[in-house]
């Protein structure tokens, strides 16, 4: 793979002084330091600005539709194909032909341009897994993009069309981002999730709660630091696209730094830490107690519609799913896997456990996590992002309903338009498929 | 479905007119064209059948060229598809004025070159079928039976410029440059 990441000589004091510049959030900092007139000023909130982008990525559902428009645009030359990324996993493997015609432009694609292509796991995971580090500049063309701001990157969801913008021209505008800035302090209970905590705070700011903004996430303590680990701040980066936060960061720490250790890029990023300045300028600063966060669960049809699993009552269900960018990381299917095992899938209830990724994948094999899924009744399929969008492995008909771990829970998004999403945790969704119904995962995880 | 042809919807274009068609809070991007659709096409024109199907299925055939869009909060929340705007673009439908607009959609809605509008006290100043006339150059929104005026939240110059030429597939093939670079 090609290096591209390497920074102009005269930038380097500059993106400096701007890191340890003490009145700069962190969206400040991420955008002032890829700001094309970078050397005039720095970029404040509110701000409309250029900036150049590290890593532009379409998936299956987007990519065919940038291609269209860059042909429209006459442009049939990229001026730096390592920085572009095409992924499909929405529909991996193809369902049908449609799909696979769509797939086979997205292929043609790469083997004209040599860009970066990654197929059968999900984008967002991957990027993870591969490419995010702090103060990237990235943008995709899907909406949980901002998934990699748990590396500290400054990563957000864009349309098509500017995408084949970016690969043409490596640039883009983009607005800075006003912040919130959420202090998280106390240790969760047993069987409490970073995704009860993120469905809890978007069911109290509702589903536009953070528009246009930057949620910029800090601990109190080490110790409640120590228990975000990056699969947690992943699912929390990833989840709050739907209160619709432009990014949702977490600063640079040990916790990233471990990460990237044990997890080497492939791309060569500069390395670099981003943290906030003490005297940064806030729209709203708040706390979040986790030990006050009980397992929530949200829906139907809205994901500001937030109960804990009590208020939700009797409700039984069809199929309950584990998957999806926002909850199909190794973690979560351990959490699966120490809740299923010795027990069995209620019998009313398909159980369906899709890995985020092809590393997560393997992993679930060699920790023996399938054996236990196939043993209790559940299904184990390939890392695509299928059932979460309806698309295939897990689809919906009339009138079912589905408890799930994936992102979103909107009408007629895993099928038919009468089929009813209930989100919440792998571990609540996991005591729910053993009891037929919406179920506290707190009796199963004693120890 | 529209019979409208390339020029009227993809052409130069400054003022929309039609009637309107009013929704509520939070109407997302599922809603407006479901997945399952959306990712098995790259024809605008296949899109647009789906457009508001998580309303209707048959919305697409009910709409009239020109028709506009009326919301509440928060509309086009969700994924990124730039679907969602071209379909009802294609459906016929002239532009989009809410309350508020979730961010990606906004951006998408100005790169195909769809007119959305936020001016939050549109729902209660205009009846459903109400005519509305939308000014892209002022950004402001007419409501032609009761005359009242409404004026848009601002947005850059370089985004209407944008907009009056149909999108910034147009602008490019005309400018050979990306609007927010033109100085």
């Amino acid at each position: 793979m090609q290096t591209s990441y390497s920074l102009p000589q005269q930038d380097v004091s500059y993106i400096k002084d701007i890191l340890d510049d003490n009145s700069l959030t962190f969206a400040e900092k991420a955008v002032s330091i890829k700001n094309v007139e970078k050397a005039t000023k720095k970029s404040m909130a509110g701000d409309i600005v250029i900036v150049n982008v590290d890593l532009a990525m379409v998936q299956d559902s987007t990519g065919p539709l940038a291609i269209r428009s860059l042909n429209e645009m006459g442009i049939s030359k990229l001026p730096d194909p390592s920085r572009v990324l095409l992924v499909i996993d929405h529909t991996f493997p193809a369902a049908d032909e449609k799909v696979a015609n769509l797939h086979a432009l997205m292929r043609d694609f790469v083997s004209k341009h040599n860009c970066m292509f990654v197929e059968g796991s999900i984008s967002h995971q991957y990027i993870l897994e591969y490419l995010a580090a702090p103060g990237m500049m990235i943008l995709g063309a899907d909406s949980h993009t901002c998934q990699a701001g748990c590396v500290s990157a400054f990563a957000t969801g864009i349309g098509s069309t500017e995408i084949a913008a970016v690969w043409a021209a490596g640039q883009l505008w983009l607005r800075v981002p006003e912040t919130i800035k959420i202090k998280l302090s106390g240790m969760f209970n047993r069987g409490v999730f970073a995704r009860d905590l993120i469905l809890d705070y978007i069911g109290k700011v509702g589903e536009d709660g953070a528009n246009y903004e930057a949620l910029e996430w800090g601990f109190s303590t080490n110790d409640v630091r120590n228990q975000f680990s990056m699969d947690s701040r992943a699912c929390i980066s990833n989840a709050s696209m739907e209160c619709g936060a432009k990014i949702s960061v977490f600063p640079t720490d040990e916790i990233t730094a471990k990460y990237l250790d044990e997890n080497p890029r492939i791309n060569n990023p500069e390395n670099i830490k981003i943290r906030p300045g003490s005297s940064a300028n806030y729209k709203d600063e708040l706390e979040i107690d986790c030990k006050k966060v009980e397992p929530k669960v949200a829906g139907p049809d809205h994901i500001d519609k937030v109960h804990s699993v009590d208020e939700v009552g009797n409700v039984e269900i069809d199929q309950a799913f584990i998957g999806s960018s926002t909850n199909g990381r190794i973690e979560d299917l351990e959490t699966v896997a120490r809740i299923l095992k010795g027990r069995k899938v209620h019998k009313n209830t398909r159980c369906i456990v899709t890995p985020a990724s092809v590393r997560v994948y393997e992993e679930a094999i060699r920790r023996g996590f399938v054996e236990i899924y196939l043993d209790s009744g559940a299904i184990f399929t390939n890392a695509t992002c299928g059932a979460c969008v309806g698309t295939h492995l897990g689809a919906l008909g009339e009138n079912e309903i589905c408890i799930s771990s994936s992102s979103r829970n909107f009408v007629g998004r895993m099928g038919a338009l009468s089929s009813k999403i209930f989100l919440a945790s792998p571990a609540t969704v996991t005591a729910s498929a053993i009891e037929g119904k919406i179920t506290d995962p707190r009796r199963f995880l004693r120890v | 479905m529209s019979s409208s042809s390339d020029n009227e919807t993809v052409g130069r274009m400054r003022i929309a007119q039609g009637k309107t068609w009013v929704f509520g809070d939070d109407i997302n991007t599922d809603i407006i064209i479901p997945f399952r659709f959306k990712s098995r096409t790259n024809d605008p024109y296949e899109m647009a059948k789906y457009a508001m199907y998580g309303f209707d299925p048959d919305f697409h055939k009910k709409i009239s060229n020109g028709d506009i869009l009326v919301a509440g909060r928060n509309f086009g929340g969700g994924s990124s598809r730039e679907q969602a705007p071209v379909a009802l673009k294609y459906a016929g439908i002239s532009a989009v004025v809410a309350e508020g607009f979730a961010r990606i959609f906004y951006r998408n809605a100005f790169t195909i070159g769809l007119p959305a509008l936020e001016i939050p006290e549109i729902r209660n100043r205009l009846n459903e079928g109400d005519e509305l006339k939308v000014d892209i150059a002022t950004f402001t929104v007419e409501n032609l039976r009761t005359k009242e005026t409404f004026r848009a939240k601002k947005v850059p110059e370089f985004m209407k410029t944008m907009l009056v030429e149909g999108g910034l597939v147009e602008y490019y093939k005309k400018y050979k440059q990306f609007p927010w670079t033109r100085r």
